[in-house]
């Protein structure tokens, strides 16, 4: 297992000697610094806390500061858990630096971030919804969702409406996981990795990288 | 920052040198193609039509006309499998993209003659 914080730099294209062209995003993963590090005894359970990029220091909070303080850094702005079942512990240490080494040897990558927001969406963009037909004497519902309930759908609901029952709202911002990226190039010069296809976010959005979960 | 990070990335495949060609040009586009186990070069000339896409997505595509019907060829210009651009010819054209060329026929399909320095050569 691996797992670094990083930023989604942005997307190209590269070809391999037989001339077939991979879609790669590009991101900025590291140097992580291990800001604290939980144990089972002293929190109930196992993980290594991770900081992605340096605050301004006029921007600092005081908690923050004391916070960073005790694994002797500075505050970062992006901070996130990395948990494991049992600790090894040895290897972290409050204070030392990840980079993007620990992924080496890695096949795929699982890659989580905010999507971007789309505002409030209907139910086709939202939820793949099929619409109503253009024609036939359909008139005003082309990209509505039809009947919210009946009664087989609805039973034991008191006339209600199944809550949960897929709507038109507010789409994107999520966080959300796109799995199993091949991992195809570490740039361990520059803390870039590559990985195929596109991941959750805008350029620039902050994101959590680690070993797939499922694909090996 | 954006860019010499993407950069970075790009040159492990990008090319060094691209050969120098316009729209309207004539060229000789090096493709390598496999062929039951083995790589051979085709050859396929044609008038440049359009180059679109920025740095590594750069496409250009190719006309020409075989036995009477229209062919076109899109090619990534940055893969590997395009050894080699030649440009043989230029053509005098007003726009940058050919598409008028594909309603005609006959010798309305040639293009002027323009002198430029990269095709004075060939």
């Amino acid at each position: 297992m691996a797992m670094l914080l990083g930023k989604k730099v942005g997307m190209t294209q590269i070809y391999d000697e037989s001339g077939q062209m991979t879609p790669v995003t590009v991101l900025l993963a590291g140097p992580c610094t291990i800001l604290q590090v939980k144990t089972t005894q002293t929190d109930g359970y196992c993980a290594v806390q991770l900081g992605f990029e340096d605050v301004k220091p006029s921007r600092v909070k005081k908690p923050e500061e004391g916070h960073a303080k005790k694994s002797g850094t500075t505050v970062k702005r992006f901070v996130r858990e990395w948990r494991f079942p049992q600790l090894p512990e040895e290897t972290y240490k409050p204070g030392s630096q990840l980079d993007v080494k620990i992924f080496s040897g890695v096949q795929y990558v699982d890659v989580s971030g905010v999507s971007k927001g789309k505002g409030f969406a209907g139910v086709m963009k939202r939820h793949g919804f099929g619409g109503m037909p253009a024609s036939h004497g359909t008139e005003r519902k082309h990209r509505t969702s039809g009947s919210l309930s009946g009664h087989g759908s609805d039973r034991g609901h008191g006339g209600n409406l199944k809550k949960g029952k897929r709507m038109a709202g507010h789409m994107g911002m999520d966080r959300v996981t796109s799995r199993n990226h091949k991992l195809i190039w570490i740039d361990e010069a520059n803390n870039l990795l590559a990985v195929k296809g596109a991941v959750p976010g805008p350029a620039g959005g902050y994101v959590e990288i680690r070993t797939a979960k499922t694909k090996k | 920052m954006k860019k010499d990070l993407i950069d970075a990335v790009e040159n492990k495949s990008r090319k060094k040198e691209i050969p120098y060609f316009e729209i309207g040009d004539t060229v000789d586009v090096h493709c390598r193609i496999e062929e039951g186990g083995k790589t051979r070069v085709q050859v396929f000339s044609g008038i440049v039509i359009a180059r679109k896409g920025r740095g590594m997505n750069e496409m250009f595509t190719v006309r020409r006309i075989v036995s009477d019907e229209g062919v076109e060829r899109t090619f990534p210009l940055h893969s590997p499998n395009i050894v080699d651009i030649k440009p043989l010819r230029s053509g005098k054209v007003r726009r940058a993209k050919l598409y008028y060329l594909r309603e005609r026929s006959g010798k309305s399909v040639r293009l002027p003659k323009r002198h430029s320095k990269h095709t004075a050569t060939t």
